[in-house]
This record gives C-alpha cells, sequence and structure tokens, in this order.
C-alpha cells in the first residue's frame, strides 16, 4: 500500500524529461486522460466514503432519534458530552485497546515466525504457504463460529480439554482471551505474508558475511535482519493496528458484547441499528475515526521517514 | 552455511517437517472442526468428539431446502461478483494512470486511497445507513455493492500498481511510436500484459467482499439483500426448540470452498499480490 505514493515520486524523474521533450498537445492529452481514467475511483469514492463522513459529523451535533423522528434538533456538542462520560464506552475503549495491543503484538512475533518458515523452509513451501493462506481467506465469522463451537461446553472439544467444561465464552477477561485467540489465528498469515515481502529484501549475501563474522543466528535476525526489514515491519504494524482497531466480526459473533466485552465498533452497531439512534451513533463513528487518526499519526511521527506513505526508507 | 554434511541436511530436514506440520495443523484445525461439526447428525452433534461419530448430510439437504440459506447464497455470489468486477475495472483505469501518467491531482488520489485504506469502516455504517434509506437503497443489491467498490478500491489501485511497474512499458513507447494514442497503447499492448495481475487483484477484492460481515449486517434488513455471513447469524433453526448449530456448520462449510479453491489454485497468484501491493516500495 506504502508504494503508491512511493511510486509516484519516484516516477517523477521518469516521465518528466520525457514530458518536457514532448509537444505542449501530447502532454494536454496525457493529462486529460490521466484524469479521466481516475475519474469513476474518485467519483465513487467521494460519494461513498467522503460525503458520508461529512453528513455523519453533521448527524453527530443532533439530537436524531429514529425512534422519535419528529424530536431532532441540533445539540451542538452534546452527543459528544453524553458518550464521553459514558462508562460503558470507556469501557468498550478500553476492550478494543487491549484486544488491538495484545493481538498484534503476539502476531508480530508468530507472523515473524511464520515469515521465516515460510521463507526459509526446505520441504513443502507450497503445501505451508497454501494452508496458512487459508486463515486469511476465510470468512470471518465461519472462523469465529468454529471457535464458539470449540469453546462451547459439551459441543466442543477445547471446552473439555482446556477450560475443563467451564461456560468461558460468559465470563469476561476468558471471552476476552478467546477472541483475542481468534484474531490471532484469522491475522498471523496476512502479518507473516507483509514480513515475508520483507524478508525477501534481505540480502543472502550480508548473512553470509555476518556468520562468516561469526554472528549466532539470533545476532543475525537482529543485527542483519530486522533493520532491513524494518519499513516492511512497520507496514505490517500499522496496518494490523488499524485492522485490529475496528475489530467487530469476531465479538459480534463468540460474545454479542455481553459481559461488558463490546468493542467500540460493537457498541456504535449497538446504538445505532438496534437502539436507531442516529445522533449518538454518528458521534461514536467521529470519535473512532478520530482515534484512528491518532493511532496512524502516531504511527507516522514515531517511525518518520520510514513510515508508510513516505519516499524514504525502503530499497 | 556452506560444507553441510549429509546427516546434519537429514537433522534439518526433519526441524523444518516438524516446523510444517505444526503450521498445517494451525492453519487447518479449526476448519476442519467446523466441517466436521457440518457432518455430525443431530444426536452427536453435541458429543465434543473432533471427527463424527456418525456421519450424515442432513445439515446440507435442510440448508438448501430453505430460501433463507439459498437466498442468501445468491445474494453474496451476485454482490461480489458485480462489486468485484466494477472495482477491478475502476481501479485498473486508475492504477494505469497512477502508474504511467502525469496528471494534477494525482497526490491527491494516491492520499485518498491511503486513507480510505486505514478508514474505520464503522464510522461509515451511521450516514450510510440513513443517506441509503433516503435514496431507497437500503436492503438492496446496490446498497452494499457500492460500498464494497469503495473499500475494494484502494486494496486495486495498490496492487495493481505493483504489478504494472513490473510491465515491459518499452513496449507501449513503440506502440506509440507506431501511431498508436496513450488510450490505443493502454488498450492493445498493456492490458493484455496487466492481465495477470487483473486477475490477481479481483481474487483479492473478491475475498474482501465475500468476507464482509459489518456493512451486509447494517445496511440490509431481509432476505433481499441479506449475504450468507449474516443470514449464518441469524439462522435459528427451523423450530425454536432445536439447535441451528448443524445448519450453521454445514453454510460455513459452503461458504468456505470458494476460499479453499482460490488457495489451492491461486496460491502463488495471492501470495504475489498480498506482498506486492503492501511493502515493496
Amino acid at each position: 500500500m506504502s508504494h503508491a505514493l512511493t511510486t509516484e515520486t519516484k516516477e517523477k524523474p521518469g516521465p518528466s524529461p520525457k514530458a518536457k521533450a514532448a509537444l505542449s498537445e501530447g502532454k494536454k492529452a496525457e493529462r486529460r486522460l490521466g484524469l479521466l481514467l481516475c475519474a469513476p475511483a474518485i467519483l465513487v469514492m467521494a460519494a461513498v466514503a467522503g460525503w458520508p463522513i461529512i453528513y455523519s459529523v453533521w448527524l453527530s451535533l443532533q439530537r436524531f432519534d429514529l425512534k422519535f423522528p419528529d424530536r431532532v434538533e441540533f445539540v451542538g456538542l452534546d452527543n459528544y458530552v453524553t458518550v464521553l462520560s459514558n462508562s460503558y464506552w470507556w469501557n468498550a475503549m478500553w476492550i478494543t485497546i487491549v484486544i488491538t495491543v495484545v493481538s498484534v503484538l503476539i502476531e508480530l512475533v508468530l507472523g515473524m515466525a511464520l515469515a521465516l518458515i515460510m521463507h526459509r523452509t526446505l520441504v513443502g513451501r507450497g503445501i505451508v504457504r497454501t494452508s496458512s493462506l487459508i486463515p486469511y481467506g476465510i470468512v470471518t465469522v465461519v472462523a469465529a463460529f468454529s471457535w464458539r463451537y470449540a469453546w462451547t461446553p459439551g459441543t466442543g472439544y477445547l471446552a473439555e480439554i482446556v477450560a475443563g467444561g467451564e461456560p468461558v465464552l460468559t465470563e469476561k477477561i476468558p471471552a476476552v482471551m478467546v477472541v483475542i485467540l481468534a484474531e490471532i489465528w484469522k491475522t498471523t498469515p496476512f502479518m507473516a505474508l507483509l514480513l515475508m515481502a520483507g524478508l525477501a529484501l534481505v540480502p543472502d549475501d550480508l548473512l553470509k558475511a555476518a556468520a562468516m563474522d561469526g554472528a549466532n543466528a539470533w545476532q543475525r535476525f537482529i543485527k542483519v535482519m530486522v533493520p532491513v526489514m524494518k519499513p516492511a515491519i512497520l507496514v505490517a504494524l500499522l496496518f494490523r493496528t488499524l485492522d485490529a482497531f475496528r475489530i467487530f466480526d469476531n465479538l459480534f459473533v463468540l460474545t454479542g458484547g455481553s459481559q461488558g466485552t463490546s468493542s467500540v465498533s460493537m457498541i456504535t452497531y449497538n446504538n445505532l441499528i438496534k437502539g436507531l439512534n442516529l445522533g449518538i451513533g454518528s458521534t461514536m463513528s467521529v470519535l473512532i475515526f478520530i482515534a484512528v487518526a491518532i493511532i496512524a499519526f502516531i504511527f507516522i511521527k514515531l517511525f518518520g521517514t520510514a513510515a508508510p506513505g513516505s519516499d524514504n526508507g525502503r530499497r | 552455511m556452506a560444507g553441510v554434511g549429509g546427516a546434519e541436511t537429514t537433522g534439518r530436514k526433519a526441524r523444518w517437517t516438524v516446523l510444517n506440520i505444526l503450521v498445517v495443523v494451525y492453519a487447518l484445525f479449526p476448519v476442519l472442526w467446523i466441517v466436521s461439526l457440518s457432518f455430525k447428525s443431530k444426536a452427536t452433534l453435541a458429543d465434543g468428539n473432533f471427527i463424527p461419530r456418525e456421519w450424515t448430510l442432513d445439515n446440507y439437504a435442510a440448508i438448501f431446502s430453505t430460501t433463507e440459506f439459498v437466498r442468501a447464497l445468491v445474494n453474496s455470489i451476485g454482490i461480489a461478483l458485480i462489486a468485484t468486477a466494477i472495482a477491478v475495472v475502476f481501479g485498473t483505469m486508475a492504477a494505469y494512470a497512477i502508474a504511467r501518467l502525469d496528471f494534477p491531482g494525482k497526490r491527491f488520489l494516491v492520499g485518498v486511497s491511503l486513507l480510505i485504506a486505514m478508514f474505520p469502516q464503522i464510522s461509515l455504517i451511521s450516514p450510510l445507513f440513513q443517506i441509503e434509506r433516503s435514496l431507497g437503497l437500503f436492503d438492496t443489491w446496490p446498497g452494499l455493492i457500492l460500498p464494497y467498490i469503495t473499500f475494494a478500491l484502494p486494496l486495486a489501485i495498490y496492487t495493481l500498481s505493483a504489478f504494472f511497474r513490473e510491465i515491459p512499458w518499452e513496449l507501449e513507447k513503440a506502440a506509440k511510436m507506431d501511431g498508436a494514442t496513450p488510450g490505443q497503447a493502454f488498450r492493445r499492448v498493456i492490458a493484455p500484459l496487466a492481465a495477470p495481475g487483473v486477475f490477481t487483484t479481483a481474487i483479492l477484492v473478491f475475498i474482501f467482499c465475500w468476507n464482509d460481515f459489518l456493512f451486509a449486517i447494517s445496511l440490509t434488513s431481509t432476505e433481499n439483500s441479506r449475504t450468507v455471513p449474516v443470514a449464518l447469524s441469524f439462522f435459528t433453526g427451523s423450530s425454536q426448540f432445536e439447535d441451528p448449530t448443524g445448519s450453521i456448520a454445514a453454510a460455513a462449510v459452503v461458504i468456505t470452498i470458494p476460499i479453499i479453491l482460490f488457495v489451492l489454485f491461486f496460491q502463488r497468484r495471492i501470495v504475489a499480490g498480498l506482498t506486492s501491493g503492501a511493502v515493496k516500495g
């Protein structure tokens, strides 16, 4: 995803001398064609993402309950006060942060291991890659049901072996752990694929030279591979963090948000679709949007030029 | 790593084999479990055994006899195919322009795509819910196809522009020398070369649409446009005393089949698409 910006800046020296040399008529045609080719994509994204996000800011400033459609009125920031002083909201935010941080960190470790296995294995590379794509591709709801039944006492194998017949999904902390487990299972292969692309950039000669100089496997990994892979690691972390932050499907199927296990997406959905409260729902939408923007901003600040979207720090 | 003895090679092979088996088991366990559930008979469904004691096709027969599931399957296939087709066509056009042409607003388009890719989908649910209800798009196919295209476009644009950079562009120049316009050069020369990349992107986009749950559960309300993941979560069994586990498992297996087929036949392409689209800068 990061390369698009990179591409653009990198291409610049390419076409421009040619364009300068070309007739202005040809350049005009090129501009027109460029805009024309992008127009449908721009129109769809503007209409289905751009306009609605502005509209949701507007909705968030109103008292707008679809159960009482004649009582719509502009209330300024009242909804924000209501949401931000609500303990359910903060509980959901807390749960979301815990799920995000724990699952992304474990995925990073497991994903790195899986990437190394996929990259270096001597036997059966095709089988390993094929099977690890299954968690990535499988419908999240399907995987979530598989986990749910596995942990259901009586029906499931895990409930008996691991939990000793206890209903783990009806208690807050075990339920959150099961949700994290389901997240990790589903998305580790994706993490591994992103990291594997970084691994492919590590020159073999460099590793051999390090080995000659007496570096052991761990030193080679930390001192040689990780620095080269840094951009790939950052992209993978950013993607997975933002993705984990919007967790919904797994929670919906596994706990339904009961016992205080709702994520922010879940609580927004409940207010909006079940509670039909457009004002509060939109306020939560805007707050989640801001939270995601902050996360992205922190990543880019923290990692500076190596962050996705910048043109330095790769190749 | 040079000069490894024969015995050591065997040892390393054995170690890799063990690791590989671990990975395969990790990946397949939950899938095999849901498959196993779907083949269990009513009496043995709740016995907690990993392998069915009694095999039956009853669960499959049951779901295919309900309109609830069949209609959802038709919706899922139709909506995902249409959204994929449109997203890939629009994405191809935009990616070509971004990779090859110089025009104002290019930076802006790339920035916006990046933004949408990182966008929390839930933030769009409330405005879209209201907008679609007032436009009559709520609970219709276009009502789902539109958001799918929107969120698939960044994916399509990034993956495709990565593939487009690998294409030998001298051929395009040659075509232009021979008098082709940029448009003709695109259609006649580049499009056929780009086909494998386009196909890979189509698979990734299809998986994305096929997978979606949040839009599908929020922007539909009836069998009209409800997709399988949503229908699954609403399965209740034919009477209120009946446990829907078997039906859910069978339906889950049915919608996993296309994913398994993609992965089996296009493993290389999917890996190439995901990795090139994401990191190689």
